[in-house]
């Protein structure tokens, strides 16, 4: 495969995600403009100027209508998707650093850092066009250190969180208590970096700088499999169509000038779902990857780097006689 | 010598001479459709008629409206006025490398040492086994590396160079070659990326893709690199690549079966790839 290299941002990615139809692609970085392209192609449709730091993660409403953004610049700001406009601006005396937006689009989850005074927070808020204000619905707190991801669990009862602090949480929307949470026996022993739901939403991923990922159950929080790599896993998703994951990483920025380019391991691995074992490698980036996504049609993946590069892929047809 | 300088009235003349208007037959029912077109050689002035016969296939692909919608949607953000060129496709061919596979860089496995033989060549320090696996590949590397790191010592090995990583106690940089064993390692690579073990390969048809020289090369031994010359308008290619062996004998014998190989159609040329200076001055006899 030929990849689609997108250089629009100047500094390193953060997070990507596509639409439900699979047509565009958002893309947040450390520069302050999340960037919509198009899945097929990488042209740049837009860019969504207003931000003052770095975006850290981002949503988009399942008809594509509405963009969530979260940002350093202590706020979260929704968007029109079409035009690029700011529909609303959340203040927050902290960087945000995870949104996601509920089934309905009604809700929307978002994750705050500890920061001077104030400590990590999971706030839920009312994102519908005619209830927009300051004041969060709820408002959890416990974790400490930087809640990395959170997301919304099946029929919007329960939010997933993991973070620093290496437990995943399974939270109860309405009362606000942590149902089920993961011990030291079987979770992650350094901090999560990332997380992603199945397409169905059944089962997770999360990756970790303790060098695995690991599938979960989302109900019952079981510990399903453990894929081993060889560098800090920065992200992870799930393939919608076959049965694979793919894992991206590198060792850290700070040590990529000192060795070679190949012991960084920029490559962005594929496991088998299931039998847990490496079925390859995508080489390309010239620094860790930070952000790993699939085309909800499973057809093709995209992943963004430190090294500021979008790489759009579009698999060969060998590809899906791989088991 | 008047007769043959410049005169206006001539130029007038041939302006006034227009080429037979362009015509297109069809599409037929079969899709086929032939456009007839003339043009005037500069050099002769002679009258060319081009044919062209071209299949028109019509594709239909199905998608929702609003994917429709939002594909015709207006440029906007800082994509409103910005020159393009931001997005790219990458003029490498990226191969899903399967792990432990020959061309996977960073595995050690397989640098053109054939299965058979030489295996004794393979010396594990972390465990000390003999022939049975690379140190990067033991088991028990995790184990037993992180206890000393004083066992890893790129300096002897040349299975490793991947995985030279700054293993200094005292944590100050140093740069890799001034590293215990960096010097050896880096002057390995050179000699794998010798010109002396590399190919020119000539007469390819444009639509040779390095995966194709691959398979047909890759049979004679291990490739550490493949260059397809490719139009960068296009992206067909030219016609040409390079092909570099990881061993001098790989190359001779692929050189001497390949030379004058017939694949797609044409005949193959296969030398010795010349040095780099040589190369330019050819190119510029040659414009």
């Amino acid at each position: 495969m030929r990849p689609i290299l997108m250089k629009g941002h100047e500094r390193p990615l953060t997070f990507l995600k596509y639409n439900r139809d699979g047509d565009l692609l958002f893309s947040c970085a450390k520069d302050h403009n999340p960037t919509v392209w198009y899945g097929h192609n990488g042209e740049r449709l837009g860019t969504y100027r207003g931000h003052n730091g770095a975006v850290w993660c981002c949503d988009v409403s399942r008809h594509s209508t509405r963009l969530i953004t979260g940002s350093a610049d202590q706020s979260v700001k929704l968007w029109d998707v079409e035009t690029g406009t700011q529909l609303h601006t959340f203040n927050f005396v902290s960087p945000a650093r995870a949104v996601d937006f509920a089934e309905g689009d009604k809700l929307a989850v978002i994750s705050t850092d500890p920061f001077m005074e104030s400590v990590s927070a999971i706030h839920i808020k009312s994102v519908e066009s005619s209830g927009l204000q300051q004041g969060s619905i709820k408002t959890f707190t416990g974790p400490t250190g930087r809640i990395n991801r959170v997301v919304w669990g099946p029929l919007n009862k329960t939010i997933i969180s993991a973070g620093e602090d290496t437990v995943i949480r399974i939270w109860d929307v309405e009362t606000g208590e942590v149902i089920k949470k993961t011990d030291k026996e079987n979770g992650h022993s350094r901090a999560i970096t990332s997380l992603s739901l199945s397409a169905d939403g059944s089962h997770f991923i999360t990756g970790s700088q303790d060098k695995t990922a690991k599938l979960w159950d989302t109900r019952t929080l079981t510990l399903l499999k453990t894929y081993s790599t060889e560098r800090p896993v920065n992200a992870v998703a799930i393939s919608p169509l076959m049965n694979h994951v793919v894992v991206g990483g590198g060792q850290e920025a700070s040590q990529v000038t000192t060795s070679d380019r190949r012991a960084g391991k920029f490559e962005a691995k594929f496991f088998h779902k299931i039998f847990c074992d490496e079925i390859g490698g995508v080489r390309g980036h010239f620094g860790p990857i930070n952000a790993l996504a699939f085309n909800p049609d499973g057809r093709s993946f995209s992943s963004g780097g430190e090294d500021g590069y979008v790489r759009l892929h579009h698999f060969d047809p060998d590809y899906y006689k791989l088991q | 010598m008047m007769s043959s300088s410049f005169r206006w009235g001539d130029v007038e003349d041939e302006e006034v001479d227009v080429l037979p208007p362009r015509k297109v037959v069809g599409p037929d029912e079969k899709g086929i459709k032939i456009i007839t077109s003339w043009r005037r050689d500069e050099d002769t002035g002679k009258l060319i008629k081009v044919i062209e016969t071209v299949r028109v296939t019509k594709k239909t692909k199905k998608m929702s409206p609003a994917v429709l919608h939002r594909k015709q949607l207006k440029r906007f953000g800082d994509v409103a006025n910005a020159t393009e060129g931001v997005t790219l496709v990458s003029v490498d061919e990226i191969r899903l490398e399967k792990p432990g596979s020959r061309n996977t860089r960073s595995d050690n496995v397989d640098l053109g040492l054939p299965s058979s033989g030489n295996t004794s060549l393979i010396v594990c320090r972390a465990c000390g086994k003999k022939g049975d696996h690379w140190t990067s590949r033991c088991p028990f590397k995790d184990l037993l590396l992180k206890d000393d790191d004083a066992v890893i010592k790129p300096a002897e090995d040349h299975g490793d160079r991947g995985d030279v990583t700054p293993k200094q106690s005292t944590g100050k940089y140093v740069a890799p070659n001034r590293r215990p064993g960096g010097g050896a390692g880096s002057k390995e690579t050179t000699r794998y990326r010798d010109d002396g073990n590399s190919l020119r390969v000539t007469n390819l048809s444009e639509d040779t893709r390095e995966a194709d020289l691959q398979e047909l090369f890759g049979r004679f031994g291990s490739i550490s690199r493949i260059f397809v010359a490719s139009d960068r308008g296009t992206g067909l290619g030219r016609g040409f690549a390079f092909i570099t062996f990881v061993r001098r004998e790989d190359a001779e014998r692929a050189m001497k079966k390949l030379d004058g190989y017939g694949y797609d159609s044409l005949i193959l040329h296969v030398e010795w790839a010349a040095p780099r200076e040589r190369l330019v001055k050819e190119r510029n006899d040659h414009w």
